[in-house]
């Protein structure tokens, strides 16, 4: 029999989309002249006009915070802080729906994803951090850590609120104020997010978002007013970065790409390894810094998992993110895809075998179906480009010295999954791989307690967790 | 996923000749990560079935209902109305279809093969010293025969857990051959009780034990213990019995039973099947709920769907 599911949409009357949105300085929306669309992925419809803010712009929200930063937010006690940040906190629970819809809207994610993974985090991420706002003297860096001052925040689009929520929380717990610009493609839930900053009566100028692209994040990272920089993205903006702020004095961390290996080995538990796998690689579609982008799988039980992976793999349900049951959504953009499809593209001509189960895509809108390749080796295209898309490269290995040879054999280093019964060789092995997160028998775990951040091309400075506030504490 | 690959058919039914080999292949089968089985579970658990899923859903799940009355205190006035009410359970609506089977004690089985006869639901009866299993194994066999000449075509028996935790296999194993024998004809049903397994290991471990056996169903529990079936254990039955299937052409069926209650939670388990084995097992033939208090809620929610209209639990039987 067959048991199909009738379409469960998530209603999207709980968000009220403005047709157009400013730039949010000092406490207050004002309007800019450059406007853009933001379009849904999924449908290519247009959500709304967004401003691209010029050097004027940015130079005015680096002023108000810089003001913020002196008159007020910089001297108030680390209690009061903390006040504002569980507020934010709370309201960020209070309007998680709404604020759900309008990420999968703009950012393509099935709507399963934003309630279950990315806004339980946003305001677990803000819940944590109030938290340390009045202990920063038992964080471990002195009697009395002081903050740097203005932190200039550019993020990406894969996970556009939590990647705030990671930048302004730890940023404003240790007393910094913030200009922060969203990724082009998706500045929507920042926008809302500024919203709830008037909501909870955060002073002026101690939050500003200016939307916009490259440029505006060049304008922003180099302006001589920010005492900080903090970038997740790719690594080639994060290398133009780098050479930017050299010798200018600014505080920087970078979290950049991923290639990540999940090391299946012959004893592990197939079955949930099979689903750490499809979590590592199709969780949002592939957009994941840290996705588990190389499968390196121990030799004498590849068929048996490749198998059970396809298995796997034809049950998913691409289409539309607002259904419930969406478990894949639409790819962020339409440059994203053509990447997607150039690497694809790329393995095939390279010898590598492609696969996807069948899948009906939708005709409007950018999709790609889950695809894995096997047959790769290390020198293939799809084995060292960071693919940022649903698109698994499958290896195979014989003994665990080979397995992490493979595994560090590139230049990133952010993430990195082992499985196996064993302790001990979960310990052997993640002792030798060189990778800032490394999971057993799990995948694509986050938890604002836990520092995240990467080894050599993934970038440097610590995320999350007493880790996470050094980057914004003068220390 | 299997140790074996289609090629040892043959193989697997030497097993039981031996405890060692029982052992080793039973140990050699893929590990279960507790972490990972639970958090799986709840994924398909968030499943949003709705409109005409749901309708079909429901009525999958009423088709699928082993109607059950285990209690000393059941009478053959109280195992009659039951199975009246299996054969019709919602007596203002034909369109509704009637459950998979009732599910008594031996001694009521007369009473309710009287009412059944002559229709397609089918008349389990709980055997082998249920739910304990605590007896010799000449009365538990002697009570399988009795229950199957009363007239029960299909048989729940329990397994020895002491024997199985302490890793006699071989006796676990001959226990159900024998049990299976016993029945004759009749469908048999063997109960891991994993409320008392612990582990998912050995809920895997005791699955793959119930079907090299030759059990036509393995099912989760007697009811009669402060832990039934739960989604994961389930899940893991599930992937025993996709597996055993791979591995030997043979389908067996699953059946969780105990402390399902509502339709929400029926509908997260045909879910399950659907995820995990396909359609291949959606079918009372394949899947059954041992429930009592399921069948009202489903009930409702039917009645619910088709007329908009929720009603109280006064409109509906007790039993």
């Amino acid at each position: 029999m067959m048991f199909e599911y009738a379409p469960a949409p998530e209603s999207r009357a709980i968000v009220d989309i403005r047709s157009s949105y400013g730039l949010f300085i000092d406490g207050r929306f004002v309007d800019g002249e450059n406007l853009d669309k933001t379009v849904n992925p999924a449908t290519e419809e247009v959500l709304a006009e967004v401003t691209w803010a010029g050097a004027q712009d940015v130079d005015r929200a680096v002023r108000a915070a810089r003001k913020a930063y002196d008159k007020v937010w910089g001297p108030m006690p680390g209690r009061d802080r903390a006040k504002y940040l569980y507020r934010i906190a709370r309201l960020i629970q209070e309007r998680s729906r709404e604020l759900a819809v309008l990420e999968s809207l703009d950012n393509g994610k099935p709507i399963r994803e934003s309630r279950d993974v990315d806004l339980p985090l946003v305001a677990a991420h803000f819940f944590y951090y109030a938290g340390w706002a009045d202990k920063l003297p038992y964080a471990g860096f002195g009697a009395d850590p002081r903050p740097l001052g203005v932190a200039a925040q550019v993020i990406p689009w894969n996970f556009p609120l939590l990647m705030l929520a990671w930048k302004v929380a730890p940023a404003l717990a240790a007393g910094n104020t913030v200009v922060l610009k969203p990724a082009e493609t998706t500045p929507l839930t920042a926008l809302l997010f500024a919203e709830i900053c008037q909501q909870a009566d955060l002073p002026a100028g101690v939050v500003n978002i200016v939307t916009g692209a490259g440029d505006t994040g060049r304008a922003l990272v180099e302006h001589p007013g920010v005492d900080k920089v903090a970038f997740t993205g790719s690594t080639e903006v994060g290398k133009a970065i780098a050479r930017s702020v050299a010798g200018t004095g600014k505080k920087v961390t970078l979290e950049l790409g991923g290639k990540a290996a999940n090391i299946v080995y012959d004893d592990a538990p197939v079955d949930q390894a099979v689903e750490g796998i499809v979590n590592g690689i199709f969780f949002n579609q592939g957009h994941v810094c840290c996705a588990g982008s190389r499968l390196l799988v121990q030799e004498n039980v590849a068929e048996q998992v490749l198998d059970a992976l396809k298995r796997r793999m034809a049950l998913l349900r691409v289409g539309d993110p607002l259904d419930k049951n969406t478990d894949v959504g639409a790819i962020n953009s339409a440059a994203q895809l053509a990447r997607i499809r150039e690497l694809s593209d790329a393995g095939a001509a390279e010898g590598a075998q492609r696969w996807s189960p069948p899948c009906e895509l939708p005709e409007r809108g950018f999709w790609f179906a889950p695809t894995i390749f096997t047959g790769v080796t290390q020198a293939h295209r799809v084995a060292r480009e960071e693919i940022f898309g649903p698109v698994l490269s499958v290896l195979t290995f014989r003994t665990p010295a080979e397995a992490v040879e493979k595994a560090n054999n590139t230049p990133y280093g952010l993430s990195a999954g082992i499985w196996t019964d064993k302790g001990s060789r979960i310990l052997w092995t993640a002792d030798r791989l060189r990778a800032g997160v490394v999971w057993a028998n799990t995948f694509n775990k986050f938890d604002p307690t836990s520092p995240f951040g990467g080894y050599k091309e993934s970038g440097y400075g610590r995320e999350g967790g007493r880790h996470g506030l050094e980057g914004y504490l003068n220390v | 996923m299997t140790a074996t690959t289609t090629s040892a058919r043959s193989d697997l039914s030497e097993l039981g000749r031996s405890e060692t080999a029982l052992r080793t292949f039973l140990h050699g089968l893929p590990g279960v990560d507790q972490v990972g089985a639970e958090q799986r579970a709840a994924q398909l658990g968030t499943r949003s079935i709705k409109t005409t899923a749901k309708a079909q859903a429901i009525d999958l799940a009423i088709r699928m209902v082993d109607l059950t009355t285990l209690e000393g205190a059941d009478t053959p006035g109280k195992v009659r109305a039951l199975a009246a009410k299996a054969l019709r359970p919602d007596p203002a609506d034909p369109t509704c279809p009637h459950v998979g089977a009732v599910c008594v004690y031996p001694a009521m089985v007369p009473h309710v093969a009287e009412v059944l006869r002559g229709s397609a639901v089918h008349l389990a009866s709980v055997a082998t010293a249920f739910p304990s299993g605590q007896a010799p194994l000449d009365v538990k066999l002697a009570d399988t025969r009795a229950a199957v000449a009363a007239g029960a075509d299909e048989i729940d028996m329990v397994i020895n857990r002491g024997a199985f935790l302490a890793g006699r296999y071989a006796e676990v194993y001959d226990e159900i051959v024998a049990t299976k024998e016993a029945c004759g004809d009749a469908h048999l049903k063997v109960i891991l009780e994993t409320g008392e397994l612990a582990t998912y290991d050995n809920v895997r471990r005791a699955s793959w034990l119930g079907m090299l056996a030759g059990g036509d169903f393995i099912k989760t529990s007697t009811g009669k213990v402060p832990v039934a079936a739960t989604l994961p254990v389930t899940l893991v039955m599930l992937e025993a019995v996709r597996d055993f299937r791979a591995a030997t052409g043979r389908q067996v069926g699953v059946k969780p039973a105990g402390g399902i209650k509502n339709t929400k939670d029926a509908i997260k388990y045909l879910v399950m099947v659907n995820e995990t084995v396909g359609g291949d097992w959606l079918s009372p033939d394949w899947f059954r709920f041992g429930a009592s208090s399921l069948l009202n809620d489903l009930l409702m929610q039917r009645t619910k769907l088709t007329t908009g209209i929720y009603s109280g639990p006064d409109y509906f039987t007790l039993d």
